[in-house]
């Protein structure tokens, strides 16, 4: 391998371990230490994708988390495959293979590079424009976007990966680990408090801990060895904690913080296996510094974007920390003084640069005199109109600005290069701090918006050069200066530091530099990743965009993966300056979390597959287990659905159980059903307060139906209350309202009526139900329970007893949902399994026979007994079921009974409940299906819609109920139930179908 | 995602909680003498200040019960918790 490009002797770079990795399929090696791209560029790969829209080929552009081009696939492990990872980011390992995105056949030649040719056929909101009309061809279009565009490819099988979060708590946070965090974090760590320091990189420091520079020393010494030091001592402070490789995602409101610790992506394959993948931390401090630094911007020109052109503080750290040449002629172009700094770094290892180009007039500070000693060709007020070069950048064009800076003049000249370092000056990542509430203000000197100190909502400062202080000497002063304050230290080691720098002097700004040929004919890119253009954000302009969020929208610019964290500022500038406005005026985009993408992983953690959610099981559940039963999800429960004997579909199950429920005897568990044990001198008070009907008289040892209302009238559930005592009820609620119902009548009890002396405790998990219906019913019971009278004077329907099964105490209700004659035993739970065997072997010359939730839906539906969620959907009064029997009218107060009669609710054209029939017995409608009464109708009226729908066994037909307009009235009439393929006749019946006089109920 | 300080169990995390809404809107003593209008304004109208906002909440995860915060909806900063019953610390 030709290894030309590298600089031996890097303190950085562990030469002696060389690691293979694939790029498209190509052997390639680095060494360790190296990222992706250091490993790319010293292998002389620039090339690294096209871009999003016109298929460019584009290059590794800077050497961090704001890379907008070099985006690869990780990897072809369908389970493990990782898109969109930054090769600037990802370090390399043995093994590694990384792959081109968004581009076919590959990266050298890719057929959507067509896109560049039509590019003046594709502008801002183009496919927002033609791919309008017709509406009906849109999925043929999409099917092309869609196909032409994206970016990586998921993977398409389970991640195998293990996630983990974690909760941290400490007294002071400190975010990024360059010279002032590094600081901040000694001097939080030394006065006793519990500091963490968090860096996203796997070395602390920075940029200053290459920052090797005659031009910049602290105490004699230059910036880096005085760092490296500092930081070889803060490992010994034992308040403080160092997490590096750990980016902060979020920060959120009261200094509540997100941060992804990587624990495995550096290492290689083999190593990684047991091993956690990624940390989530949950960060809670009560003081955060930031110090997230900066980022160079780049510099707007025409053909800005071809491979090798990259920031000059990218070639910086590839030349001095990853001792990597980016290129062998290297030309700079600047506005600012970080240029010359890589300039020197250059120079120094022995890197030709061709020439300078800075559009100011002239600077004298330090550093440029210390470059000119180098003999390097400075080209002041110039600047570039042209580059050519299609996978390489290998020539520029330069001419004389104007005065004004809007245009140029003069001779063009051409340089031939192949690597261009760009500087447009710098941008505090402000992205913390606004996303935790604070407000920016602008700072017109050199463009930056900054963090406002008093706009600022939690307990937290921002240091360093996110901070806006770009001068070693400003960040060392004021860092040491400002933390002090915060953390109310009065003396520090940093106090005082001597500090060499060298100052910058002048600064020109030009958001979009001039070329020779018109605006229309040049290709200025601002967001690299998007590829929008200044040309786009300015014909936004003209046709009339105003809101930079909307700009941003139309253009896309600033929305990739990236975010924008490049191309921001300069939209911002190139729209106020087109427009006339302040920038400071202007604002920026919302800053929006994560700052850099995260993993599904690391945000799910271990709540993956059965710990997704809870899941509830009954005491049973193991019996339901291994007697096949299907499982049907309620809540978080999981109720036995139906039980398949032989092959049996689930209709022919459901049909049998339904059969056997009232030909002989059936067995339910029933203990999801919520249960709420109310004790108090005033619960039947309370009781009559909850419910629409009357509590007062009912006897002890009796039971009762009840509906529950919302304060707006319609049902919010229902359910059997039983008197325990003079002051103890047990009222059951629906499986799924149980938490609700609890938290509706605790809301009531403590802040409505908190004079009433009532106690409410759930109990449903403490209880197990066993539901046995059917004619035969009371001979299992007599059996279970021998020495109990059975007898309809002694236990009447809607009556309990406390009885005793086998020494194990227990209440058994004579209740029914089924219409048969009907007992429920509840029991502790732990006993639950061992009574409801005692039962089924009971019941075993009777055919007992367990049945699910399917069954119980069906045999309530024959009776007309409503299921709350199912045939009501909180839109539905007692008056729409009709159940005006339940209301009682003479009671003072209720919970929803004002609302009984508003002039909404008294209508009497609302939909109301219904049976229907079809005219074909064998017909069964579907859940959810629309009634209308005319067919060639446009538009046909909706009258109402099934809610729910059975083949009945014990009547041999199908039977429905269903919600409609006026539906009171509507008995005998006949309607049409409209599906995909044919018309159903129905027609309106009552709703209870079977057994109308309730005679099972005794029998 | 703030703290709320639980006046039976002191500070705890936002996730520990659930609103219900604003506060001090009492339910009236004898509905059945308001009028349609006066008990939708009992029912429907709520303010959704964007500001000072006095509202309840429930130590739903924790002691379960009901009180009272003021609370800054624009920042979120809480200016006083108070038990059900007690008269708001802060001018209302």
């Amino acid at each position: 391998m030709s290894q030309e490009l590298r600089i031996n002797n890097n303190k950085f770079i562990d030469q002696t371990t060389r690691l293979s990795f694939k790029f498209n399929g190509e052997k390639l090696y680095g060494y360790k230490g190296d990222t992706l791209a250091s490993a790319l560029l010293a292998n002389n790969i620039h090339l690294v994708g096209r871009s999003f829209k016109y298929h460019r080929p584009r290059g590794i552009m800077t050497c961090g988390s704001e890379e907008p081009n070099a985006i690869v696939q990780i990897g072809n492990d369908p389970s493990l495959t990782d898109p969109n990872v930054r090769a600037t980011e990802i370090e390399l390992y043995e093994g590694l293979e990384a792959f081109s995105q968004n581009c076919w056949p590959n990266v050298k030649f890719d057929i959507g590079g067509i896109n560049n040719l039509l590019s003046p056929l594709l502008p801002a909101g183009f496919y927002y424009k033609t791919f309008m009309w017709p509406a009906s061809f849109w999925e043929k279009y999409e099917f092309f976007i869609r196909h032409s565009a994206g970016l990586g490819k998921s993977p398409t099988k389970p991640d195998p990966d293990i996630y983990d979060h974690k909760y941290y708590h400490c007294d002071v946070l400190v975010v990024g680990g360059g010279i002032s965090g590094i600081m901040a974090a000694k001097l939080s760590a030394e006065n006793n408090n519990e500091t963490l320091l968090l860096d996203d990189k796997n070395i602390l420091g920075g940029a200053t801990i290459y920052q090797n520079n005659d031009c910049f020393q602290i105490d004699g010494t230059h910036t880096n060895y005085w760092l490296e030091k500092e930081i070889k001592n803060i490992k010994n402070i034992k308040n403080l904690t160092i997490k590096t490789r750990t980016s902060l995602a979020a920060y959120h409101g009261y200094n509540y913080l997100l941060a992804k610790e990587n624990l495995t992506d550096h290492l290689s394959l083999d190593e990684r296996k047991g091993k956690i993948r990624q940390r989530l931390w949950k960060i809670r401090a009560k003081k955060v510094i930031i110090a997230t630094g900066s980022i160079e911007r780049p510099l707007i020109f025409n053909n800005n974007d071809r491979p090798g052109i990259m920031l000059s503080s990218a070639i910086k750290k590839f030349i001095d920390f990853y001792g990597v040449k980016a290129g062998k002629e290297i030309t700079l172009f600047t506005n600012n003084d970080s240029a010359y700094e890589t300039a020197i770094s250059l120079k120094k290892s022995g890197v030709n640069i061709v020439s300078i180009i800075d559009i100011r007039d002239k600077s004298s500070s330090k550093i440029v005199k210390e470059v000119e000693k180098h003999n390097i060709k400075i080209y002041w007020k110039h600047t570039i109109v042209n580059t050519e070069g299609y996978r390489r950048i290998s020539f520029i064009e330069i001419m004389k600005l104007s005065d004004d800076g809007s245009g140029v003049i003069g001779k063009k000249i051409k340089l031939k290069t192949d690597c261009l370092g760009i500087s447009g000056g710098w941008t505090p990542m402000v992205h913390l701090f606004t996303q935790s509430g604070g407000k920016l203000k602008f700072r017109s000197d050199d463009n930056v918006f900054l963090p406002d100190k008093n706009k600022t909502p939690s307990d937290q400062i921002s240091i360093g050069s996110c901070n806006g202080d770009f001068d070693i000497k400003d960040i060392i002063l004021n860092s040491n200066k400002d933390v002090k304050t915060f953390l109310g230290i009065e003396n520090s080691s940093f106090d005082n530091l001597k500090v060499e720098s060298s100052k910058e002097e002048m600064k020109r700004n030009i958001w979009l530099l001039p070329s020779d040929k018109p605006i229309g004919k040049t290709k200025p890119f601002l967001d690299f990743q998007n590829d929008s253009t200044a040309k786009d954000v300015k014909l936004a302009l003209r046709e009339g965009f105003k809101s930079i969020e909307h700009v941003k929208r139309y253009t896309t610019t600033g929305m990739g993966t990236d975010q924008g964290k490049l191309s921001n500022m300069h939209a911002l500038g190139i729209i106020a300056e087109t427009t006339g406005t302040n920038m400071g005026e202007l604002g920026t985009t919302t800053f929006r979390p994560p700052y850099t993408p995260l993993t599904f992983g690391a945000i799910v953690g271990r709540n993956v597959g059965e710990f997704f959610d809870h899941t509830r099981k009954t005491a049973m559940h193991n019996w339901h287990v291994q007697n096949k039963a299907k499982f049907e999800n309620v809540g978080q429960w999981k109720r036995a659905w139906y039980y398949p004997k032989d092959g049996e579909t689930m209709f022919e199950a459901v049909q049998r159980e339904s059969k056997a429920a009232r030909e002989s005897v059936g067995i339910l568990d029933a203990s999801t059903l919520g249960k709420i044990d109310i004790q108090g001198t005033d619960a039947s008070e309370f009781l009559n307060r909850v419910y629409t009907n009357a509590w007062s008289k009912l006897a002890i040892g009796k039971c009762r139906y009840g509906l529950m209302l919302n304060e707006d009238g319609m049902v919010y559930d229902d359910g059997v209350t039983t008197r325990l005592g003079e002051n103890h009820y047990i009222m059951t609620t629906t499986t799924g309202g149980a938490a609700n119902v609890l938290t509706k009548l605790e809301d009531y009890l403590q802040t409505e009526w908190p004079e009433l002396d009532v106690y409410l405790t759930t109990v449903t998990d403490h209880f197990s139900t066993i539901s046995i219906c059917g004619p035969n019913s009371k001979k299992i019971l007599s059996k279970v329970i021998p020495d109990l009278d059975l007898s309809d004077e002694k236990f009447p329907h809607m009556s309990f007893k406390n009885s005793i099964i086998n020494g194990i105490k227990c209440r058994v209700m004579r209740i029914s949902f089924t219409g048969e004659h009907s007992y429920e035993i509840n029991i502790q739970s732990n006993y639950a399994k061992h009574v409801w065997e005692l039962c089924m072997d009971a019941g075993k010359n009777y055919n007992i026979t367990p049945y699910g939730t399917e069954t119980m839906h069906l045999l309530r539906a024959e009776k007309g007994f409503i299921i709350t969620g199912q045939d009501t959907d909180g839109t539905m009064t007692p008056s729409d079921l009709q159940m005006d029997w339940i209301i009682g009218k003479k009671k003072f107060d209720f919970i929803g009974k004002r609302s009984l009669y508003r002039s909404d609710t008294i209508r009497d054209d609302r939909k109301q409940l219904v049976g229907l029939l079809t005219d074909d017995p064998k017909e069964i409608l579907e859940e959810g299906a629309q009634i209308v009464e005319k067919l060639n109708q446009k538009p046909v009226e909706m009258l109402g819609h099934v809610t729910s729908s059975y083949f009945s066994p014990n009547l041999n037909k199908s039977i429905a109920l269903a919600v409609m307009k006026s539906g009171k009235k509507l008995k005998g009439k006949k309607f049409f139930v409209p599906m995909e393929n044919k018309n159903i006749n129905v027609t309106v019946t009552d709703t209870v179908f079977f057994d109308k006089e309730n005679k099972r109920l005794n029998a | 995602m703030f703290i709320i300080n639980c006046p039976y169990c002191g500070e705890r995390d936002q996730t520990e909680f659930s609103s219900g809404g604003e506060a001090h809107i009492v339910r009236p003593k004898q509905p059945t003498e308001l009028s349609d209008d006066e008990w939708a304004e009992f029912l429907f109208m709520r303010k959704n200040i964007k500001g000072i906002q006095f509202e309840r909440w429930n130590h739903s995860h924790g002691c379960r019960k009901w009180f009272n915060v003021v609370r800054d909806t624009s920042n979120d900063k809480i200016h006083a918790v108070y038990k059900m019953g007690e008269k708001p610390p802060v001018n209302k």
